[in-house]
């Protein structure tokens, strides 16, 4: 076992704590923070099918953003499904035999890294040359695209370019889910790959990235309109209740 | 007029570049400490603000789960940057809706986040967007948030519907916790507070304003048309903005409820006590000053023996009646359980046109073409009817009812996505004339447009904002100031009273006009 497959093999278990108990802090958080007032941006649905209906379009299409501007909504939308078609490719790492519909979009999860980084790519261009964006960027926000940039970079590398032992790479990750270390090839891009794939999970919890889980308490979209039907209180609103007629 | 340049009006809105610091002079007068203290805020800036401003961020976020998680969301992907009235009039990037939200956000962040502590030891605390807090970031909230009227377009476009309106309510919450409230907003609640509305109108005064409106509609139509003031027993109570009782149009339309309800044969009452719709406490984003003022009206239902509230032309009064009231005031369970608490006037004459209760002559109204404003808080902080869209579709329907012509602005300027006269959210007032006038451009060019192209003559609106704001600053973009009117206004004009005395003729000497 060499000390190359303990560093990752400890990096990894490292990140997914950060990761999964830094994330269920964070929405823990959220849940528990009351909404005082009903705040839905109206016109908002009346129901709670409604509402459900409205999440899922911010979700899945982006909707809110459609209607502000196109060209952030291509390339948001683009660098998001292609993000999600990967991750779901990646599963076949991580399971054996390989489930069925992971088989399935296997051929397209390996094309949607060029949509990735061109999504990536066009949000960062207009980071640099949009007067207004530009004013509001910080430097993490170009450090966070030079990541996600890279991470896709690296794997397109190894599926593309310099093959990696993925058979091995594929034992190593089992065998994490096993508590057993198995030895990790050594290719340059695998290791540039899995390190910054590590900095992402460790960054999750602490950065912009808390709007993946944000979106889903955003009182603004979650909320149904029906203040007049039903009376909304906060617990630590009620409590001024007390001292009236 | 004024020492500033009234911007000019584009045949094609355009994306303005920036221009830093443009704004950076606008400030309101701070409010005196006898103001502050009335509300239980300090009277001046206190020596250790900086701390208790931090500890106040602390505070907002644990109550509002809209302050936590908008802080922690933005990805700043500039989906908002060209959606505010005040940027696009002023150019002043800092009028962004991401970078207004950021003057607080970098607070939060620096002290609140991982990311923000630990390269704020590293002394680089803007490579992750924190910042100190420091004199210039305290006197920039109280520029910026001062800047923004709440108006709420920027979270229709955000694609986590982040709303800078709840971020610039809580910046005002902690500048008023700290000692730096605004004169305009803590002068108004405080006259709320003492005497019942924002005008500071005691009830003899408001007697007799409404016995003057009633001689003056009997010398009008002939007809007795009441404007009762705490009459115990009536089924109706009607809120309605103080601005109401004497500015123009407001009046108008104050008439035309009365009309409204003099045809329904309802009884009806106004209350001295509770004698405003508005409450400034949703501007200073203070739970518990908005509930004190909301409270009253729950008194005067209860002492005047009330069965339904209605509340007249208001926008943010609309808000906070529609979707705070039940909240802060409720449960009104000892009111009529058929009518929702509260209705609006547009709601309670649309049912009645419905019903084909009342009658009117349309041709009144022919010297106009009208246009409709949709006040920000009514269109994204409200509804009006049992369907969504019902607060776009119900005025309009009332509008059409009552005129022949009628003209939508251009689609991206109304409903959802109407602009801000520029006047809402605690701005106006004389000392921020020139954000007023900078942030209607976008509203007067949607104006300008069906005044060439469709000969608009008038623009009608339900908010008492609006009106007087309107009122303003049309003439700062060479329209007239009596352009702006009230939706019962129209409706006052047109409406045929039943028990109008028939001999007047008025017909014969109306076609001949």
């Amino acid at each position: 076992m060499s000390a190359l497959s303990v560093t990752y093999a400890i990096l990894f278990y490292l990140a997914t704590a950060v990761l999964v108990i830094g994330v269920t802090r964070k929405i823990m958080q959220y849940a528990k923070t009351p909404a005082p007032l009903k705040i839905p941006t109206t016109p908002a649905p009346v129901t709670k099918q409604g509402v459900v209906l409205r999440m899922a379009s911010e979700i899945v299409l982006f909707n809110s953003l459609f209607k502000s501007n196109k060209w952030i909504w291509i390339f948001g939308w683009m660098f998001h499904f292609a993000l999600l078609l990967i991750l779901l490719r990646h599963l076949r790492y991580f399971t054996d035999p390989v489930w069925f519909w992971v088989e399935l979009i296997q051929p397209f999860g390996k094309y949607a890294s060029f949509a990735m980084v061109a999504g990536l790519a066009g949000l960062w261009v207009r980071r640099i040359f949009v007067e207004r964006i530009r004013y509001i960027t910080s430097p993490s926000d170009h450090v966070m695209l030079a990541l996600l940039v890279a991470i896709a970079l690296s794997g397109m590398t190894m599926k593309f370019i310099t093959h990696t032992d993925i058979v091995k790479v594929k034992e190593f990750f089992i065998g994490l889910l096993t508590f057993s270390i198995e030895p990790l090839p050594s290719d340059p891009a695998l290791i540039i790959h899995l390190t910054l794939v590590v900095i992402l999970m460790l960054v999750f919890p602490i950065s912009k990235l808390l709007h993946a889980p944000g979106i889903f308490f955003s009182p603004t979209r979650n909320q149904v309109d029906n203040p007049r039907e039903q009376r909304h209180l906060a617990p630590w609103a009620a409590k001024l209740d007390a001292d009236r007629d | 007029m004024a020492d500033f340049e009234t911007p000019e009006l584009k045949e094609i809105p355009e994306i303005p570049k920036l221009k830093e610091g443009a704004m950076a002079h606008s400030k309101p007068y701070i409010a005196k400490a006898e103001f502050q203290e009335e509300l239980g805020f300090p009277g001046e800036l206190l020596d250790d603000w900086k701390e208790k401003a931090i500890e106040k961020i602390g505070d907002l976020k644990s109550r509002y789960r809209s302050v936590q998680v908008f802080l922690d969301i933005c990805v700043k992907c500039g989906a908002c940057t060209d959606k505010c009235h005040y940027f696009l009039g002023t150019q002043d990037p800092k009028n962004m809706p991401v970078a207004r939200q950021d003057l607080l956000r970098k607070v939060y962040r620096r002290y609140y986040t991982f990311a923000g502590k630990f390269f704020g030891k590293l002394g680089i605390p803007e490579f992750v967007g924190a910042a100190e807090l420091t004199k210039e970031v305290l006197d920039d909230w109280y520029s910026y948030y001062h800047q923004c009227s709440q108006c709420r377009r920027c979270s229709v476009f955000c694609p986590y519907g982040i709303d800078t309106a709840e971020i610039s309510m809580a910046a005002r919450e902690i500048m008023d916790s700290v000692g730096v409230g605004q004169k305009y907003c803590n002068e108004i609640l405080g006259k709320v507070m003492k005497i019942g509305n924002n005008l500071g109108l005691p009830e003899p005064a408001l007697a007799d304003t409404l016995e003057g409106l009633e001689e003056e509609v009997f010398d009008d139509t002939g007809v007795p048309v009441k404007y009762p003031l705490d009459v115990k027993g009536a089924d109706i109570l009607l809120v309605t903005p103080s601005a109401d009782f004497f500015a123009e149009p407001h009046v108008d339309g104050l008439i035309g409820y009365g009309k409204v309800f003099h045809e329904a044969g309802v009884s009806w009452t106004m209350s001295s006590y509770a004698s405003e719709a508005g409450n400034f406490g949703m501007f200073i984003g203070s739970y518990e000053t908005m509930r004190r003022a909301a409270l009253r009206i729950r008194k005067a239902a209860k002492d005047l023996g009330v069965k339904r509230i209605v509340f007249g032309e208001c926008g943010h009064a609309w808000r906070v009646a529609y979707s705070f009231l039940n909240t802060l005031a409720g449960p009104f369970d000892f009111l009529d359980p058929n009518y929702p608490v509260p209705q609006h006037i547009c709601e309670f004459t649309y049912d009645l046109i419905q019903e084909g209760k009342l009658k009117f002559d349309k041709s009144e109204n022919d010297h106009m073409t009208l246009t409709f404003h949709d006040s920000c808080n009514v269109a994204r902080g409200s509804r009006m009817g049992s369907k969504m869209n019902g607060q776009f579709e119900i005025p309009r329907a009332v509008i059409k009812a009552v005129c022949n012509n009628y003209v939508d602005m251009p689609a991206d300027t109304i409903k959802e996505s109407t602009f801000c006269c520029g006047g809402g959210g605690g701005l106006l007032t004389d000392d921020l004339m020139e954000i007023r006038v900078k942030g209607a451009l976008p509203r007067m060019e949607g104006y300008k447009t069906v005044v060439e192209d469709n000969g608009v003559t008038n623009l009608a609106a339900i908010c008492a904002i609006c009106k007087s704001q309107f009122t303003k600053v049309l003439p700062y973009y060479g329209f007239g100031m009596t352009d702006i009117v009230s939706v019962h206004q129209l409706v006052s004009e047109a409406i045929i009273l039943s028990d109008a005395p028939s001999e007047e003729a008025e017909d014969s000497d109306d076609s001949s006009e």
